[in-house]
């Protein structure tokens, strides 16, 4: 009887963390490419006002459109996420509200407000407000989105880093937490470097489908002026971005793991064992039984010097953590990694080449990357997901780490069937909102901007 | 402290109920209302740059309830699981009819779309009033926490389900004040056939609202006598029931007399203070128990620590103060009616 009610426990437990962690993936698609897209498009605006070419003018109201259906996209798969830590982590909002909910709370009332009420006025204001005022609209918006995404990293921040708190009184998951220094939630280490990382990869993803999109302009031969524009800005806001993606943003989160969750670090980088000068693996399977790397294709000592600037340093390995507090799920974990770094070096390769071609336009002319930067499109989404992955799955066996279990943190009468109808519900939901987007987001850019110069 | 975090709450529940109210009864009466296409663009036009920033009163209340109280927040959405999730969905639903309609110009993309923003909205309104009263009639709460079906036999008892007698009544009650709230605001933004018919719709579901809110007053008096006596005791609470009983009538007077802006602030009075009269009858209760009331949640025992709660005002009140700013201006922005003619991006 009381093994059947574990089972049942455990399948509410996987049902409630499934759910989570699709809703969030699904969520995440949309933000990335608005918080980047909302620069892009503020650059656009200002482009038009010191220059009076109508073409950026246009452009801007093109990725306005494309913005608006991403944006109400993510409003809508964002509600949800705020609703799951009552409806699914009720334990946890009562351990962690009075911290968390601070930050939730403040997300609404400062960067929602701000957001919702100035993206009415740029999308449909444009005629009333005239021209400064319409890029002060811009601007807020971008604020907006780029301020709640400060609020849920540093709520993020919080989980993998708590601080602000007494952490010697957080030994009983049922007693709620209380706060002692709402400042320490703003300026917590973990929260400034995973910020800046976070934020250059919502870039990255908006500057690769705006040049992508500008890359099938070209290549179709339509709508050229604005293929070059998009082309332009992708590839060199895109560049920028992915160099300070790796470093220093990239490199000073990996410092942060290695400092305060040194057996995420170890699982991220498959070492099993603790030892001097360290190796980085560049490809190989992780093997769980035999505890090491099959076919492994390893750097020597470049792990040691990433983390600690010397190339015989010792790195702590699996074996030197209590297999309970290991990651749960190391392979996915390793594998999350592994394909955010290898695609964030594509993007170096593949942006670098653009950025050196656009010198006398050359790009322009150059088919072959051209097609590369269409067909990249998907990736940064991937990469971004990875990341995220990486994080989300390096904090596991804990909710809020080192003090909160994830089994301890579910909402105790929600049964397992419940918890999977409303997760088949999310996914027709999402499946269908999918389509449906796809199909609005490619009838404009086949609409194209050109398009909306004739109106 | 935890009565001020109280009243605040009650505020803006109150507020998102009086400004996302509108543009859900704008959708109840979308079809009936609006019969062609220019009639419906101006409805969408109407609610286009607005609807979003109201709804986010609902998201920014559900915050502050979660760092305020979040044994509420944790027992009451995860008691509420099905409905809410519901209820998600159906948010979801409205809101990419409103964005997803104006990207296709053809004629069956923009009837689908038609037909979800007023389904969803309708629902929507519905699942609203059941859910207040959830709220207000109890839920079988032990040791915190709770999980209603959506319906057990429809009778108010110790066991209910989201769905019964008195909840389904609130619904009603919901769906007609909405509607007569959204077509009060469209009188107010519209011109020619579409002006007319939002006047007569404002007339009726007036009357279904007024007579369908007596009803629940009525009944949640019988069925939780209590709350009576609270505004028996400190009768400066009739303060905000009284608005809610006289606003009916005096909009329906308003209507007939073609008074759009004060027959618009009637609606926006009975939703304002019929919210703030609930409030003040639970009062100190945030969720009562249907079974031992010892179980009841409280203003006082839902609430975080003392520090939290101070701190919270430092940014609640002039974070307040800057959203009734945004407000203001983009009313003011989009001031004036808006003529069927009139070139728009819908």
């Amino acid at each position: 009887m009381l093994g059947n009610r574990l089972i049942l426990m455990e399948d509410a437990l996987l049902l409630a963390r499934l759910q989570f962690a699709f809703t969030i993936m699904f969520h995440y698609l949309f933000p990335q490419l608005t918080m980047g897209l909302a620069l892009l498009i503020v650059i656009l605006k200002v482009l038009f006002i010191r220059t009076k070419k109508l073409s950026y003018n246009h452009a801007a109201q093109f990725w306005a459109r494309i913005f608006a259906v991403n944006f109400a996209m993510g409003v809508v798969t964002g509600i949800p996420m705020e609703f799951q830590f009552g409806t699914n982590w009720a334990r946890f909002s009562v351990f962690a509200g009075g911290i968390i909910g601070h930050i939730l709370a403040m997300e609404g009332v400062f960067a929602f407000f701000l957001e919702s009420a100035f993206l009415g006025l740029f999308l449909f204001g444009e005629r009333r407000l005239g021209q400064v005022a319409h890029l002060f609209s811009a601007i807020f918006v971008f604020l907006g989105s780029w301020l709640s995404g400060y609020l849920i990293i540093i709520t993020n921040a919080w989980m993998q880093h708590p601080v602000g708190i007494d952490v010697s009184a957080a030994s009983d998951p049922n007693q709620a937490l209380e706060l002692i220094s709402f400042s320490a939630l703003f300026f917590n280490p973990w929260a400034i470097w995973q910020y800046l990382h976070n934020m250059l990869g919502a870039v990255v993803t908006s500057a690769f489908v705006m040049a992508g999109t500008g890359a099938y302009y070209l290549l179709s031969k339509r709508d050229e002026t604005y293929g070059k524009i998009f082309v332009r800005l992708g590839v060199v806001t895109g560049f920028i971005a992915c160099l300070l993606l790796a470093f220093p943003t990239g490199d000073g989160q990996g410092k942060n793991v290695a400092q305060y969750q040194p057996q995420t670090l170890a699982a991220m980088e498959g070492l099993f064992e603790t030892k001097k000068s360290a190796e980085m693996i560049l490809i190989g399977q992780p093997d769980m039984e035999k505890l090491r790397i099959d076919n492994p294709i390893p750097v020597p000592g470049v792990l040691s010097f990433l983390t600690y600037q010397r190339w015989n340093a010792e790195v702590k390995g699996l074996d030197a953590f209590d297999r309970k507090d290991w990651p749960t799920n190391i392979p996915l974990l390793y594998y999350s990694y592994h394909i955010m770094v290898g695609l964030g070096t594509i993007f170096i390769a593949v942006l670098g080449i653009a950025f050196l071609l656009l010198r006398k336009e050359r790009l322009f002319k150059t088919g072959w990357l051209l097609w590369i930067l269409m067909l990249c499109v998907p990736l940064p989404y991937i990469a971004n997901t990875a990341g995220w992955m990486t994080a989300e799955l390096g904090r596991q066996p804990w909710l809020v780490y080192g003090i909160l279990r994830t089994a301890d943190g579910t909402s105790p009468l929600v049964s397992a069937g419940n918890s999977l109808f409303t997760l088949l519900g999310f996914m027709g939901m999402y499946a269908l909102l999918s389509l449906i987007f796809i199909f609005v987001i490619s009838k404009e850019i086949s609409n194209g901007p050109e398009h909306l110069s004739h109106h | 402290m935890e009565t001020f975090w109280f009243a605040a709450l009650a505020f803006m529940f109150a507020m998102y109920g009086v400004l996302d109210g509108f543009d859900l009864g704008a959708g109840i009466i979308h079809l009936r209302g609006a019969r062609t296409n220019d009639e419906r663009r101006t409805i969408f036009n109407a609610i286009g740059p607005v609807w979003d920033g109201n709804e986010v009163w609902l998201i920014a209340s559900g915050g502050v309830l979660f760092f305020a109280f979040p044994k509420l927040y944790a027992a009451s959405f995860s008691g509420f699981y099905l409905p809410l999730m519901i209820m998600l969905w159906l948010l979801m639903l409205r809101a990419l009819a409103i964005e997803f309609r104006r990207h296709i110009a053809n004629e069956l993309w923009q009837t689908l779309w038609d037909f979800v923003f007023f389904g969803s909205s309708l629902l929507l309104a519905f699942f609203f009033g059941a859910a207040l009263g959830n709220i207000v009639r109890g839920v079988p709460l032990k040791g915190g926490y709770f999980f209603e079906p959506l319906w057990t036999n429809f009778r108010v008892s110790p066991e209910p389900g989201i769905l019964d007698w008195f909840t389904i009544l609130f619904g009603l009650l919901s769906c007609s004040i909405l509607a007569w709230h959204g077509a009060n605001y469209i009188a107010l933004k519209s011109w020619g056939n579409l002006y007319t018919r939002s006047r007569i719709l404002a007339k009726y579901a007036c009357l279904a609202g007024g007579f369908l809110s007596a009803a629940a007053l009525l009944s949640t008096f019988w069925i939780h006598p209590e709350y009576f006596t609270k505004f028996s005791d400190r009768p400066w609470g009739f303060v905000f029931l009284l608005p809610a009983i006289f606003s009916p009538p005096l909009g329906l007077f308003f209507s007939w007399r073609g008074r759009d802006l004060l027959a618009f602030l009637c609606s926006s009075l009975f939703i304002f203070s019929s919210a703030l009269a609930t409030a003040f009858a639970m009062y100190p209760v945030v969720l009562p128990s249907s079974g031992d009331p010892s179980e009841s949640l409280t203003a006082f025992n839902a609430a975080v620590s003392e520090y939290g709660l101070r701190i919270g005002l430092w940014w609640w009140i002039p974070g307040m103060a800057l959203i009734i700013a945004y407000f203001i201006y983009l009313y003011y922005t989009f001031r004036g009616r808006i003529g069927a003619a009139s070139r728009s991006t819908y």
